[in-house]
């Protein structure tokens, strides 16, 4: 650069020197569009295969340039969190500021190469438009600004749990998971996009983006609320739902999806029952006189009786065993599931005026038919507690036991012996709930474990969730995948183990269940005990004959209507027993027997007072 | 757009005229009114008329969460964006004890001088125009374009750059790009000896520009003056040097000062900062290939972010002055105050209206674009 002493330089002639641009060849644009830079911020695009729908686009649209418009072409699945809701865009609003594409929890929108839109005063809604793969116009000008690791703003990593590790959690039953503390909480709660697909996929649709929120505001209370607005069994399906909403969360599209379960648990775990009760209140008290009763006080019967109860209605339920919570108590371990825990779930709902009445099995104790004669309705909540049989050979010998009562009687401290080593059949989570329990049982008599499971399925199709199969092996169970069982092997009288054979396929080409194994690949498994977890059902005794007779049934499951009554006016079912087990679905079973028991009982009272 | 500005005068004098430049006028960068008072050619009163471009961005601000304006702050000065982004940026970064990465902090120094440098040729092409020479006004303009590519490659935006974000920036240098940027400089660089000959020695120019608009340095003092019209004063104060903010510490300029404060003068301050911002980029060409690192520092989901209550203060270097934001959180996820001291509302109120006054008509466009002001900055 050349310094230039401007003050004695300038002269009226310095222009002049300028002129010889004239003899400089002119600067020409060639005639073709000049194609815009490769991260250039244009118009639209998306990916319609990739989009969901979660409108997070919308959210963080800074001018509310963004509107989410149904395409009834698309198909919806809130299982899997897809709406068939596409973002539109209004370019009278837009900025071109490209936080939609920085902030979109699938990375299917970007923005293209494109310079320019106009047209004629009669066009003027071409500027609001549907953005896909294509874009503006029609013809692809390329992909400019997208998603990139630089510029992704959404954060794909949960906040990691606490667990027990192996060695500490194998001698006994505490719980393994610790829970979030609370800076944990509000980080994981952080990473919330509020899309509300945990409120699509939930059974029960509970109120996630709202208590997620809310425990980001550190707002505890305002969590329970929601929490509790929906599912009374917060406790426990902060422990041991099968947590759809995360099948279903957006931020779990590319990422892992945010802790839904373990944050309600931090919600509730900060409260006492008494605590809750007054956040959540009593409902409605004024008493209407009417006698609600309901036999078996799990997920469902008691969700039932807590919504029943808060509408004012004298709410009985009816319990065989020691202690009320049905499955989730006698099915579930103790290091997934504490007792305390649940009963807190319980002593909340009991608040609400319900009478829980233990000890008292329907059928023997009381027969159905009184209740029928004493109570306006009466709401059957039975879990799946009988075990199911392989019936191979030697299944009958008394070393071959069932999965749930091996549960159950751990919970209701039923001395047994522990067997040395044990089999267990069935590769779903009660499978690996009953190989871990004995396995904690073994090493607390014996010292060592030594549980083997044998799975029909493979490890792709495997039924148990992953995360019971890690830390079932962690804890030394040894899991074989693809075996199926072929007889219980019964020496001098004395059971010693379990043979099983190669499974070669599992369905036939109808999708029937008709394994099918290869002879030649047997192996033993030596145990003094067989723990059959092959699908469990319900103990329907309590029905009698006639009205088993007269009520509908499909494959073992009690049929009723959309909201849970039988074919008997006076009769409501609900939970296990008719939805399969799960224990959010029978939460949500509950809440839709209670409505309909009360309209039901509505209804009377009105035809009462016309008559 | 003062109300007093627009009520009917009653019996003026018969000898003196009113005469409004703008609220459209080419004097300045954007919609701005200057009603002068003439006497024959003097101007004998003048007020600055400002408002036309009044957005209430401050107010704007506290309805939109922490990342969303980010889109909204490069719109408060059009032809210098870049330094509203990182202002912006670095008070969030204060409230929210942010470290950001080396190799952004560098990025951050390459975009805003590459604004400075397109700001200033806007700005000398403008000047040019208010004396009737409108050659170097299409260069400056056309030279601008070539930086505006640049922005293009880097940002994805011609103009708004939005590459800066809480935390550092957007996206790292496409492949090639220091090749290319250094291309350009080294083109601007050899087109200075067409502008000298056109521009800065022109005696028609020199001689329009000088004694135009003067401003002492004591009453640029008094008047809050800053950037290159104090420069123009004899005064070396830059934010960049005298209290520095990014890595400009790490970097070798000089501050380029002149006398006597008059349009001239202001118009060659700004000609030796286009060099020494020429200089910088040079150093970041050289020195960024070898700072690794991340761009940008991670930050909370931007739909739940609360950024910890405080204030922060933060001033750096525009092309037009000292441009200061000061920010105020209640602990919430949108800012709970904002204030942008921008330089422009100095300049383009209280000092324009003194400058004109007393001044022929022809000199009050080029004095008002010797300034530098920014109408939507003054707004805001």
């Amino acid at each position: 650069m050349s310094a230039i002493d401007y003050k004695k330089s300038g002269s009226i002639l310095n222009p002049l020197k300028n002129l010889s641009f004239f003899a400089r060849p002119a600067i020409t644009e060639p005639l073709e569009p000049r194609r815009a830079s490769l991260r250039y911020r244009g118009f639209h695009l998306n990916d319609w295969e990739k989009c969901v729908g979660c409108s997070t686009c919308q959210k963080v649209c800074d001018n509310a340039a963004i509107t989410m418009v149904k395409v009834p072409e698309l198909a919806e699945d809130p299982l899997n969190g897809v709406r068939n809701l596409r973002p539109a865009i209004d370019y009278g609003r837009c900025c071109w500021c490209a936080l939609c594409v920085d902030l979109c929890p699938t990375g299917s929108i970007s923005l293209s190469r494109e310079y320019v839109h106009t047209c004629t005063d009669d066009q003027l809604s071409s500027y609001f438009m549907l953005p896909d793969p294509n874009g503006m116009h029609k013809e692809f000008f390329g992909e400019g600004w997208n998603k990139t690791a630089e510029n992704d703003l959404v954060d794909p990593q949960r906040q990691a749990m606490n667990e027990m590790a192996p060695d500490a959690r194998i001698a006994n039953f505490d719980e393994i998971v610790a829970g979030y503390d609370r800076q944990q909480a509000i980080i994981e709660a952080s990473r919330c996009v509020q899309c509300g697909m945990c409120h699509d996929a939930c059974p029960t649709h509970m109120d996630a983006p709202e208590y997620i929120r809310a425990i980001w505001q550190d707002d505890l209370e305002e969590a329970v609320r929601q929490i509790y607005n929906t599912n009374p069994f917060a406790h426990t399906c902060g422990r041991v739902c099968t947590h759809r909403c995360e099948t279903a969360c957006s931020v779990g599209k590319r990422g892992e999806p945010i802790a839904i379960r373990w944050l309600k648990r931090y919600a509730v775990d900060a409260f006492t029952p008494e605590q809750i009760q007054a956040i959540v209140g009593t409902g409605d008290t004024t008493p209407t006189g009417r006698q609600v009763a309901i036999v078996g006080s799990g997920p469902a019967g008691l969700t039932a009786a807590y919504d029943l109860a808060r509408l004012g209605h004298a709410v009985t339920v009816f319990e065989g065993l020691d202690r009320p919570g049905g499955m989730p108590r006698y099915g579930i371990p103790e290091y997934r599931l504490p007792y305390d825990k649940l009963d807190a779930d319980i002593a909340v709902i009991e608040a609400m005026g319900v009478e829980i009445r233990c000890n008292t099995w329907i059928g023997r104790d009381i027969t159905l038919d009184q209740l029928h004669t004493d109570y306006d309705a009466v709401l059957l909540g039975l879990g799946l507690q009988l075990g199911r049989s392989t019936r191979i050979p030697g299944s009958d010998h008394g070393g071959v036991v069932k999965a749930v009562d091996v549960l159950r009687d751990v919970t209701a401290e039923i001395p047994e012996t522990v067997p040395a080593s044990a089999v267990v059949i069935g590769g779903g989570n009660v499978a690996m709930d009953a190989a871990r329990t004995l396995a904690r049982l073994q090493r607390q008599v014996h010292g060592a474990v030594r549980v083997t499971v044998s799975a029909l399925e493979d490890f792709e199709h495997f039924l148990a969730d992953p995360e019971e199969v890690t830390e079932a092996r962690e804890e030394g169970v040894e899991i074989l995948d693809s075996r199926g069982p072929k007889a219980c092997i019964v020496e001098d009288g004395r059971l010693v183990g379990l043979t099983t054979l190669k499974v070669l396929s599992i369905f036939d080409e109808q999708q029937r269940f008709a394994p099918k194994y290869d002879d030649g690949d047997e192996q033993m498994h030596s145990g003094e005990m067989v723990v059959e977890a092959i699908g469990q059902m319900s103990d329907t005794a309590l029905l009698g004959e006639a009205l088993t007779e007269r009520l509908a049934w499909q494959r073992g499951r009690l049929q009723t209507d959309d909201d849970g009554r039988t074919s008997e006016d006076w009769l409501w079912a609900a939970g296990d027993m008719v939805r399969g087990p799960d224990v959010v679905h029978a939460v949500a079973d509950g809440h839709r027997a209670a409505r309909s028991i009360h309209r039901a009982l509505a209804e009377a009272k009105m035809e009462e007072r016309a008559s | 757009m003062r109300a007093e500005n627009y009520e009917a005068r009653n019996h003026p004098p018969s000898n003196e005229f009113e005469i409004n430049f703008g609220p459209n006028h080419p004097g300045i960068e954007g919609n701005y009114a200057l009603k002068v008072k003439v006497h024959g050619d003097e101007i004998v009163a003048a007020r600055a008329d400002g408002g036309y471009l009044h957005r209430g961005f401050e107010k704007l601000m506290e309805q939109r969460l922490w990342i969303q304006n980010i889109a909204l702050v490069p719109r408060i000065c059009v032809p210098d964006p870049a330094p509203m982004e990182v202002a912006y940026s670095m008070a969030v970064e204060q409230l929210c004890g942010l470290e950001v990465p080396q190799r952004a902090q560098w990025l951050r120094v390459l975009l805003l001088e590459l604004s400075r440098l397109a700001a200033h040729l806007f700005t000398f092409g403008g000047h040019a125009a208010t004396t009737g020479m409108y050659t170097p006004m299409f260069w400056g303009v056309a030279d601008r374009d070539l930086l505006l590519d640049l922005f293009e490659e880097l940002t994805g935006g011609r103009v708004y750059s939005i590459y800066n974000i809480p935390g550092g920036v957007r996206r790292d240098i496409p492949d090639d790009f220091l090749t290319r940027l250094s291309d350009t400089l080294d083109y601007i660089d050899s087109r200075l000896p067409d502008y000298d000959n056109l521009l800065f020695t022109n005696q028609v120019f020199v001689r329009r520009a000088r004694d135009a608009g003067p401003v002492s340095q004591a009453q640029a003092l008094d008047w809050g003056v800053t950037g290159p019209n104090l420069r123009a004063t004899g005064l070396a104060f830059d934010v960049r040097r005298d209290d520095p903010y990014l890595v400009y510490d790490e970097l070798e300029f000089d501050i380029p000062t002149e006398q006597p404060g008059d349009a001239w003068a202001r118009t060659l301050v700004r000609r030796g900062e286009l060099l020494q911002s020429i200089r910088i980029l040079r150093q970041v060409i050289d020195r960024l290939p070898d700072i690794g690192g991340p761009i940008r520092a991670p930050i909370p989901n931007p739909l739940a972010w609360n950024v910890p209550a405080g204030e922060a203060y933060v001033r750096i270097e525009s092309s037009k002055g000292e441009l200061s934001w000061y920010v105020v959180s209640d602990g919430g996820d949108k800012p709970y105050r904002v204030h942008i001291r921008g330089p422009s509302s100095m300049h383009a109120v209280q000092v324009l209206e003194h400058l004109v006054t007393g001044c022929r008509i022809e000199d009050v466009a080029q004095i008002m674009f010797s300034l530098d002001a920014c109408p939507p900055e003054v707004d805001r």
